[in-house]
């Protein structure tokens, strides 16, 4: 299985700023003052070696959407925030306006930032395309239908030539889809959010987004360790520092690396990829972040290791 | 994990020893809530001795947010001491630094909030 993050943000899409772009070649010129880069693979190779990531990169700014590609023809993903407009680009650049396709969707729950890029995703636009939207809250096709919907947006959900379905899920109840065994979770946010643990092959992906893990007693930890357990992989919603989340943040729905560490090592899952990155938080910030995560890891190991990694539009992870 | 209280004049230092996670939290929490009874203005100081804790994860953490902000609301006093580099990290990490006033030693602490108890403990 091979999971593509196309959009990474928390709660609102961001981009890089014109000073942004600056300072990151500042910083990039400075670096390679000195250095013998004669030719394009000599500074290829410089900025891919030598520079920290926050400056030859950056983490992106498109809102939640991510994909599992389990080598199928059918396109399999999770929310569908502004992160869903390149994916669908990227699928037109690949097989054209004339394909027919099926897309299975797997939603988190129905805030803003997850289901934005819907009315910008090309396929639902295209006759003979098919769009199924999984998800256990009521009321998730009308979520939908609003948000196309006068005033807010000119082509109303009715007009749409694609088929769209949508599938109701029962939290706990494994089921199977799209070639993914799917089990859904009940989880701490606002209007409620769900978790999801996906197998396929011997292979577990949890999906497990605007989720507050309070930890307040043992039995609620304990559930959500059963949910991760073994996972090959976890996409953790570690918004907010530690701190925040049970002072200033608490009850705002997010976690923490804190929490991502804790419960990925209880569960012994062998990858933690945070996720949902604070929109105030520039690509220095979340780097920062990413090193402290690490060496919380490191600092807490108990036997089992935790690989680490955080969520950039781009990424691609093989499971 | 143990809680256990030494008197300074008008300053208790509560020293916490061993592990704190999410399976002994709520015994933490418990044991150190008689020690924060009279942790009000004009009343105990309280210096978190943290020299023998050798673990704190996100749960022990939650427990000292919520005394701190209970403290804080009693206009009290309430500070961290001597924490071990680890659980230095931890609490650089999920930014406790920002929650507690943290000294190097007791002595520091004494010093800081009550110069009437760092005589006694000189002393005594």
């Amino acid at each position: 299985m091979r999971v593509r993050f196309w959009g990474t943000r928390g709660s609102l899409p961001v981009s890089l700023t014109a000073g942004d772009i600056k300072s990151k070649i500042v910083e990039a010129l400075l670096a390679a003052a000195g250095r013998n880069l004669k030719t394009r693979a000599d500074v290829e190779a410089f900025v891919e070696r030598d520079l920290p990531f926050p400056i030859s990169h950056t983490y992106g700014g498109n809102s939640s959407c991510v994909e599992l590609d389990i080598g199928t023809e059918e396109y399999v993903l999770c929310d569908l925030g502004t992160g869903v407009r390149p994916f669908g680009l990227h699928v037109l650049a690949r097989k054209g306006p004339h394909a027919r396709c099926t897309f299975h969707v797997f939603m988190s729950h129905l805030h803003w930032d997850h289901i934005m890029g819907f009315p910008f995703f090309p396929h639902a636009y295209i006759p003979g395309n098919r769009i199924v939207i999984y998800g256990c809250h009521d009321g998730i096709e009308e979520a939908f239908r609003r948000q196309h919907a006068a005033p807010c947006f000119p082509v109303d959900f009715s007009r749409l030539p694609a088929k769209i379905e949508f599938v109701k899920l029962e939290p706990g109840k494994r089921s199977r889809h799209a070639g993914l065994d799917v089990t859904p979770m009940l989880q701490l946010h606002s209007g409620d959010s769900y978790g999801y643990r996906f197998e396929h092959g011997g292979k577990v992906v949890v999906y497990s987004t605007d989720s507050e893990h309070k930890n307040e007693d043992a039995a609620s930890t304990q559930e959500v360790v059963r949910f991760f357990r073994n996972a090959d992989l976890v996409i953790f919603d570690a918004m907010y520092s530690l701190a925040d989340t049970v002072s200033v943040k608490e009850d705002w729905g997010h976690s923490s690396n804190v929490m991502g560490v804790e419960l990925c090592q209880h569960a012994r899952a062998k990858h933690l990829c945070i996720y949902h990155h604070e929109p105030v938080y520039n690509d220095a910030k979340i780097a920062s972040v990413l090193k402290e995560t690490l060496r919380l890891e490191e600092i807490t190991r108990e036997g089992h290791t935790l690989r680490i990694s955080s969520a950039y539009d781009g990424l691609e992870i093989a499971v | 994990m143990q809680v256990t209280a030494v008197r300074h004049a008008d300053v208790l230092v509560v020293a916490v020893t061993g592990r704190i996670d999410y399976m002994n939290a709520e015994e933490f929490k418990s044991a150190l809530q008689p020690h924060l009874a009279n942790c009000v203005a004009g009343g105990d100081k309280v210096a978190l001795d943290l020299s023998r804790l050798e673990y704190v994860s996100s749960a022990g953490l939650r427990v000292l947010m919520i005394v701190a902000k209970d403290v804080r609301a009693r206009k009290g006093t309430l500070v961290a001491v001597a924490l071990q580099p680890v659980v230095r990290e931890i609490f650089e990490i999920s930014r406790f630094t920002l929650v507690f006033n943290i000294f190097d030693s007791v002595q520091d602490a004494l010093r800081a909030i009550s110069p009437a108890a760092a005589a006694a403990s000189r002393a005594g």
